[in-house]
């Protein structure tokens, strides 16, 4: 019910009038105008962290905020992440919006405190009275040379905090349409920006943006009926670029594009991989504990009986994040990718026919039926 | 020789354009207790019998809690026997439209403050997390990590202040807690965001087992504050007309635009850290005793009484009310509480996800189950008896 078809990132398959004003825009600068839209709709929604301000963000996200809402909506807090959200917490208490910015990673981990024993629970405890509209946004991932403490992908300890939505967005146009859902949500967000894709620049309208899904629905961004890669975040321009690979030597793979970890759109995902009896998970955090994990479960619940092979993962290595001049190695690509889908037992199956969609397709001379 | 040992080196001409920022003398904290009881101050007689009101209540509140522990009634109760006079001056000196930011031990300040009695209890007798509504009562739920509540009080004070609204926050929180990060956290953001917070430390002399001097090697608790630039008053935690005093007067600066106070009680924990401690373990009869001699309410008695303010009647008509009080509570707490399992998915999102539905669904299938199977072994058991009874 909840599948749908978006075009992949630069796409170009909307209604002409509103091609007119799109240009190339970073996904940074979709977050920038998503935090200024909100501040200008809404004037209980107030941007903190550590140099948002005059800088705007170490990744200049928050750039010309506090010129144009002043110091009380854009505020350069003092350097403790736990106060940051501890007072976010009291602001949510009082009727405000904080958005708040942890600078990296892996310094959100001294606010995680707050963020499971208050933020995450405080509606529950409080049987509703409490609400935390509260949105934290978190730059993750690795891929841009950043040195220890600058690259981990922390997706799977807030996934695994019951009383959080987990989103990442991989698109221009979902950055700024999950970011405006995320502040206006009346339950806490965590934003995961994956900061390799946040100079990555598509068409887009900043003046009339498009409408995406909301929180808590994948979307599949490419059509096939081989295979069914399930993805998000950073790893989505991987998988898709993987889908286009193995096109060549004639499969067919479905990207899907979860956009959200919690909630989790097991309806899409299931739906996808009944059509094409083979999944790979792929994800950067590491394998053991990780998103990866849960998902090849779920999918194996759901999917016992049109499954032709085991779920697999592709993930980063069980390893703490490595130095910059290594992460390649860590880091899941287009190969490793392929291998695991090479890996589905495609001698071994049979293949369902007829329903690929799109330009997906059965395998040609694949399998040899059942 | 280095630097750090050359005489004077930090005592040369200090660098161009430096100035101390605040001048300290006037945040510091006394160096003795701060003390009204059996000094011929001037006090306002109507506060000091509201006070003792109170105090009788708050005592016997106390006694009633720790009571129903040995009944089974609570899952646990950390008293405040003793500290009595530090929580009910938190409870008194707000207006109503402030809002308190209680721990775990602070049940009786809320209590003061006007709560519902067995409301302020449900954290501690486990029917729920809150049993009362934080909004309506501006007093946020009792918060078991320690000085994790402290940021929240200081977010809700500037978020006030920033909507041009008039209230005050008013935090506790014990001796150990002055020891976590969210401590220092909430103390520096109040003080930068000059924020209208007043942090209540209740010194009680131990963290669980730990003493202060354990704790900390700060000269006062109070001290802390003047690092972080706002006053810190040490006051006598057992002096109910002090306590009044030195709160109001912080929430009054608050509320003039001063900022944050740090206000030290010294005070102690008479009873155990809970009903589930061995106090014994860890401390003396004789300093007890020292401190039983020094009892908040006693010393509150005397006051009045040698101020002409209290006779036998009087104070049998306060013993008379929080009686009243102790049976309330007695007569709701031995009724088993009304516990709704559904309620469980009820408040975890705004929005139920599907995963959440789904186990929503189990859990209700398994109580149907649960009350089908109670109803037909009861009409078993009924037309068993039924029949047994016509056999014979
Ligand atoms: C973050 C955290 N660590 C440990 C505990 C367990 N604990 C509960 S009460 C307590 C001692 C607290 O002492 P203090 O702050 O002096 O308050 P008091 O109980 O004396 O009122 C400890 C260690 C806790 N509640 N929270």
């Amino acid at each position: 019910m909840s599948t749908v078809d978006a075009a992949a990132p630069g796409g170009t398959d909307t209604d002409p009038g509103a091609a007119a004003a799109r240009k190339p825009v970073s996904m940074a600068q979709a977050i920038n105008r998503a935090l200024r839209d909100a501040m200008a709709a809404d004037p209980a929604v107030h941007v903190m962290g550590e140099d948002v301000g005059a800088l705007g963000g170490v990744f200049r996200v928050t750039d010309g905020l506090v010129r144009e809402f002043g110091e009380d909506r854009c505020t350069d807090t003092p350097l403790a992440e736990a106060g940051i959200l501890g007072t976010a917490v009291g602001m949510a208490m009082y009727g405000l919006r904080p958005v708040v910015e942890m600078q990296f990673d892996a310094f959100a981990y001294p606010s995680f405190e707050q963020l499971i024993s208050h933020v995450a629970r405080m509606r529950n405890r409080t049987r509703g009275a409490l609400p935390m509209p509260v949105t934290i946004r978190v730059p993750y991932g690795g891929g841009i040379g950043g040195v220890e403490h600058h690259s981990d992908s922390s997706e799977a300890y807030y996934a695994a905090t019951p009383g959080l939505h987990v989103v990442t967005p991989a698109t221009v146009a979902d950055a700024y349409g999950l970011l405006r859902a995320a502040v206006a949500s009346d339950d806490p967000v965590v934003f995961l920006e994956p900061k390799r894709l946040y100079w990555a620049k598509e068409e887009w309208s900043p003046e009339a943006p498009e409408e995406v899904p909301g929180i808590g629905r994948a979307v599949v961004r490419r059509r096939g009926g081989s295979a069914t890669l399930i993805t998000y975040g950073p790893s989505l321009p991987v998988c898709l670029a993987a889908a286009e690979a193995a096109r060549e030597e004639g499969r067919h793979l479905e990207v899907v594009d979860l956009r959200s970890l919690v909630p989790f759109d097991e309806e899409t995902v299931a739906a996808s991989v009944r059509r094409t009896g083979r999944a790979v998970v792929v994800h950067e955090s590491a394998g053991f504990g990780g998103p990866g994990g849960e998902i090849a479960a779920r999918v194996t619940e759901r999917c016992f009986h049109f499954l032709e092979a085991p779920v697999l993962r592709v993930a980063g290595f069980d390893i703490p994040y490595p130095p910059p001049m290594l992460e390649r190695h860590h880091l899941p690509g287009v190969e490793r990718v392929l291998d695991a889908v090479a890996r589905l037992q495609w001698e071994s199956g049979w293949t369902m026919s007829g329903d690929g969609g799109g330009d997906g397709g059965t395998e040609g001379g694949e399998g040899g039926g059942k | 020789m280095t630097v750090l040992e050359q005489p004077g080196a930090y005592r040369l001409a200090p660098p161009p354009g430096w100035r101390p920022r605040l001048d300290p003398a006037p945040l510091l904290p006394d160096a003795e207790p701060f003390r009204l009881l059996g000094t011929d101050a001037d006090l306002d007689p109507e506060t000091l019998t509201r006070l003792y009101r109170e105090l009788v209540r708050g005592r016997r509140y106390n006694e009633q809690a720790t009571a129903l522990t040995k009944q089974g009634r609570l899952a646990v109760y950390p008293s405040s026997a003793g500290q009595e006079a530090a929580q009910v001056a938190a409870g008194l000196v707000l207006a109503e439209r402030d809002w308190l930011f209680p721990s775990y031990r602070d049940t009786l300040s809320a209590v003061a403050r006007g709560l519902d009695p067995v409301e302020v209890l449900s954290l501690l007798r486990g029917d729920w997390h809150s049993g009362y509504d934080p909004r309506a009562t501006r007093v946020a739920p009792l918060c078991t990590p320690l000085a994790t509540h402290l940021p929240h009080a200081v977010g809700l004070a500037h978020a006030a202040r920033l909507k041009g609204e008039d209230v005050v926050a008013l935090a506790l929180v014990g001796d150990g807690g002055t020891s976590e990060g969210d401590f220092h956290e909430a103390l520096n953001f109040a003080a930068v965001w000059h924020a209208p917070v007043v942090f209540l430390v209740q010194n009680n002399g131990f963290a669980i087992s730990v003493p202060l001097a354990k704790q900390t090697a700060a000269p006062s608790l109070a001290h802390k504050a003047v690092g972080y630039g706002m006053p810190g008053r040490l006051v006598d935690g057992n002096d109910a007309a002090a306590m009044h005093r030195a709160l109001g007067d912080a929430v009054a600066h608050a509320r003039r635009g001063g900022g944050p106070t740090l206000v030290e009680a010294v005070t102690y924990r008479i009873e155990a850290h809970t009903n589930a401690d061995d106090a014994t373990r860890y401390r003396t009869d004789d300093e007890v005793r020292a401190w039983r001699e020094h009892d908040p309410l006693a010393l509150l008695e005397r006051e009045l009484r040698s101020r002409g303010l209290l006779d036998d009647a009087g104070a049998e008509e306060a013993a008379r009310d929080a009686e009243e009080l102790a049976a309330g509570m007695r007569d709701r707490m031995n009724q088993d509480p009304e516990l709704r399992p559904m309620d469980l998915f009820a408040d975890v999102y705004a929005e139920p996800t599907a995963q959440l539905d789904a186990q929503a669904a189990q859990l209700r299938a398994e109580l149907d189950a649960e009350a089908q199977a109670a109803a037909e072994s009861d009409t078993e058991s009924q037309a068993e008896a039924r029949g047994e009874g016509g056999a014979r």
